[in-house]
């Protein structure tokens, strides 16, 4: 009999749920049984609520398990598993899995799907054909198809990535460097490390691909320290990327030469900024700079450099292989392509779904994301991390688009959905997002530094029930500063929180109480 | 925290650190890489350190202070056997965060930074470990756990102590 073929996610969530445990007793219950299998570590498919998420290898495709508990692995076994038997956790074929089989995957075609690692698993399923075809044309072609696919930066702001190729393609400079922003700190987000994780070899191809399109010389990836099984991968990645000749003086034989290095934050959540993450590589505290001028003419060391979110540069591949049209006739408006949504927090079915932009937000959250976890009702959903406004379900009917989040006061960010129910207390969350700014604050610009603190004492004083009428005035003059007068978007984002929170949940702050924490 | 050897860091060696300045001494923007990898080695970066970094980049004494004592990673004093993160983002925080938070100080009777009179925990706070769909999380020895509550941090506590022994 051939062995069977297993996968078992070796993702750090999946990881981090038991799935090296049930790896383990995979390999050593089958052993038990005469079985002989072999294990492959795959990314994870995203549907996070059943990791650890095994699947098996059939003749009529991979049928998936979970989520599996390594202790009653032999029961699984027992009762078929190896061969596909339909069991009690048997979710029969992972794709015709309703919840994978409504997205399209188009960044994360192949994470959870491949060997992270695998050089022939890449290429099989299409790698490096994105890289071979702008080989062939010229770095002007290369931008060119970029802009026209419409690709908007997945990091947060939403700025159009071909147009900011073209600004560093057309800036004369001895060298030119690609820095990609890893730096996921958002609460809520972690598609960027899922993809590092379970497709590095995008990430890396996207890079070398932006390098060429702009006259780069030298790629930096600056991945935060929190996630040490995605540096661990990207550095593997990038080892054997330069094996197989990927990267190095010549790549792919073009005669072109690209050099990759990654680069390790510090536990800094502001090192998510561009220019802070740019002072941060070149060794210094991270402090944001003032803008002009933009990064893309004078950027890291100086020097004209493209700043893309993950997100951005692992798009990119699959734009070039598949051309510009497949990818912008994806999505609304001006928000074209797909977006990689994270579900998060306190919901049933959390995990990541990429789907075209304009799905409104109540269909992501209640019929994707199932409602809460705990069964209680949905009182507020914070879009696009700490900086992100709280959303009420009468707002439910948003379309997930950068425009139409805009009109309403809030953002799409970097996709991250973080969903309360209804024992939170929304006054403690617009404290917290000053108190996080305080926190965070590189502390160049003052309206940040001293304005997040003083937002911390006036919203106590509301909770106090102090003088509220006049405290709730200051705090909204406070937060018009920050917003017009911060150097980049940690404080001139932060009140966003406080506000919606304000706006959407006044009755929270208006219960004389003694201040929790 | 990208460290996984924790608890086998090796005592301060003056050659040590000036080995790993100078290694990197050729990169573009050393300075980082640098004190990771002397984190790496002896747990945390010793004021010795400090001076072998800035005589080897030529660079200000003040100027690499000021670098690691921006970032939250680097610490100036040794850290208990085992380090735990505990995220209190805001999915964490939606799922019972805070409470935990407050158990692991009652429990550990140490406040965020601090470590265990008995050496064996250092407790850190931490906003974000990307593990936002299976909160509340904390990290222990660069090894991220899910769905963490009062129970399992208690299991993993008494796991670092026990390593201690």
């Amino acid at each position: 009999m051939d062995p069977a073929v297993v996968f078992v996610p070796l993702d750090a969530a999946a990881r981090s749920v038991g799935a090296d445990e049930v790896a383990d007793a995979i390999a050593l219950q089958a052993t038990a049984r005469g079985r002989e299998v072999h294990l492959v570590r795959n990314g994870s498919r995203g549907m996070l609520w059943l990791e650890p998420l095994v699947e098996v290898s059939t003749p009529r495709g991979r049928v998936a398990y979970g989520p599996v508990d390594a202790r009653k692995v032999g029961e699984l076994l027992d009762a078929g598993m190896l061969d596909g038997a339909p069991n009690g956790l048997c979710l029969g074929k992972t794709e015709e899995i309703p919840h994978l089989k409504r997205q399209t995957r188009f960044t994360f075609a192949r994470v959870g799907v491949i060997e992270p690692l695998s050089v022939a698993d890449y290429e099989a399923t299409g790698g490096l054909a994105g890289l071979r075809r702008a080989l062939e044309m010229t770095p002007q072609e290369v931008v060119t198809e970029v802009t026209t696919s419409g690709l908007r930066g997945r990091g947060g702001a939403g700025f159009p990535t071909g147009i900011k190729w073209q600004t560093v393609l057309d800036t004369p400079s001895d060298v030119k460097f690609v820095a990609c922003n890893a730096d996921e700190g958002d609460s809520g987000t972690f598609a960027d490390r899922m993809l590092m994780e379970g497709d590095p070899f995008l990430l890396v191809e996207g890079t070398v691909i932006a390098g060429l399109a702009v006259g780069a010389s030298e790629g930096y990836i600056y991945v935060r320290s929190e996630y040490p099984d995605a540096v661990a991968t990207m550095r593997a990645a990038i080892d054997i990327a330069y094996l197989n000749g990927w990267l190095g003086p010549s790549v792919l034989g073009s005669g072109w030469g690209f050099d990759l290095y990654l680069r390790v934050g510090a536990g800094s959540y502001i090192c998510g900024e561009e220019t802070a993450m740019l002072e941060s590589l070149e060794g210094r505290r991270g402090v944001v700079r003032a803008k002009p001028p933009l990064p893309a003419i004078a950027g890291l060391f100086g020097k004209p450099t493209v700043v893309n979110n993950v997100l951005s540069l692992a798009s990119v591949p699959p734009i070039l292989a598949q051309g510009a049209e497949a990818f912008r006739q994806l999505g609304v408006g001006r928000s074209r392509g797909t977006q990689v949504f994270q579900l998060a927090g306190n919901i049933k079915r959390g995990g990541i779904i990429e789907v075209a932009f304009g799905l409104t937000l109540g269909e992501l959250v209640e019929e994707i994301g199932g409602g809460t976890a705990s069964g209680r009702p949905v009182r507020a959903v914070q879009v696009g991390g700490p900086l992100g406004a709280y959303l009420p379900r009468s707002r439910f009917d948003l379309p997930m688009d950068y425009e139409a989040f805009a009109a309403a006061g809030a953002m799409v960010g970097h996709g991250g959905v973080v969903v309360f129910d209804d024992t939170v207390d929304m006054s403690l969350q617009a404290r917290f997002a000053m108190e996080f700014c305080a926190e965070e604050s590189c502390g160049k610009c003052t309206p940040c530094r001293l304005g997040s603190v003083r937002g911390v004492e006036v919203i106590d004083r509301i909770i106090a029930g102090d003088d509220r009428e006049a405290n709730l005035e200051l705090l909204k003059d406070l937060c018009e500063t920050m917003v017009d007068a911060s150097l980049c978007a940690m404080g001139g984002l932060t009140p966003f929180p406080v506000r919606s929170a304000l706006e959407h949940f006044p009755e929270d702050f208006n219960r004389a109480k003694a201040v929790r924490l | 925290m990208v460290s996984r050897t924790t608890g086998s860091h090796v005592p301060w060696s003056q050659e040590r650190a000036v080995d790993i300045a100078e290694r990197h001494q050729s990169e573009r923007g050393p300075l980082m890489p640098i004190l990771h990898e002397l984190q790496d080695a002896f747990g945390y970066i010793d004021p010795r350190a400090v001076d072998v970094v800035a005589e080897t980049l030529n660079l200000s004494k003040a100027d690499v202070y000021g670098v690691v004592t921006f970032y939250k990673d680097f610490r100036s004093e040794p850290p208990g056997t085992s380090v735990i993160h505990l995220c209190r983002g805001e999915a964490c925080q939606s799922m019972g965060a805070e409470r935990l938070a407050r158990h692991a100080r009652e429990q550990l009777d140490v406040d965020f930074g601090g470590t265990t009179p008995d050496g064996a925990v250092t407790l850190e706070q931490v906003f974000c470990l990307g593990n936002c769909a299976l909160s509340p999380a904390v990290m222990i020895d660069g090894r991220l756990k899910g769905r963490i509550d009062e129970a399992s941090f208690d299991e993993l506590v008494a796991h670092a102590r026990n390593k201690t022994r």
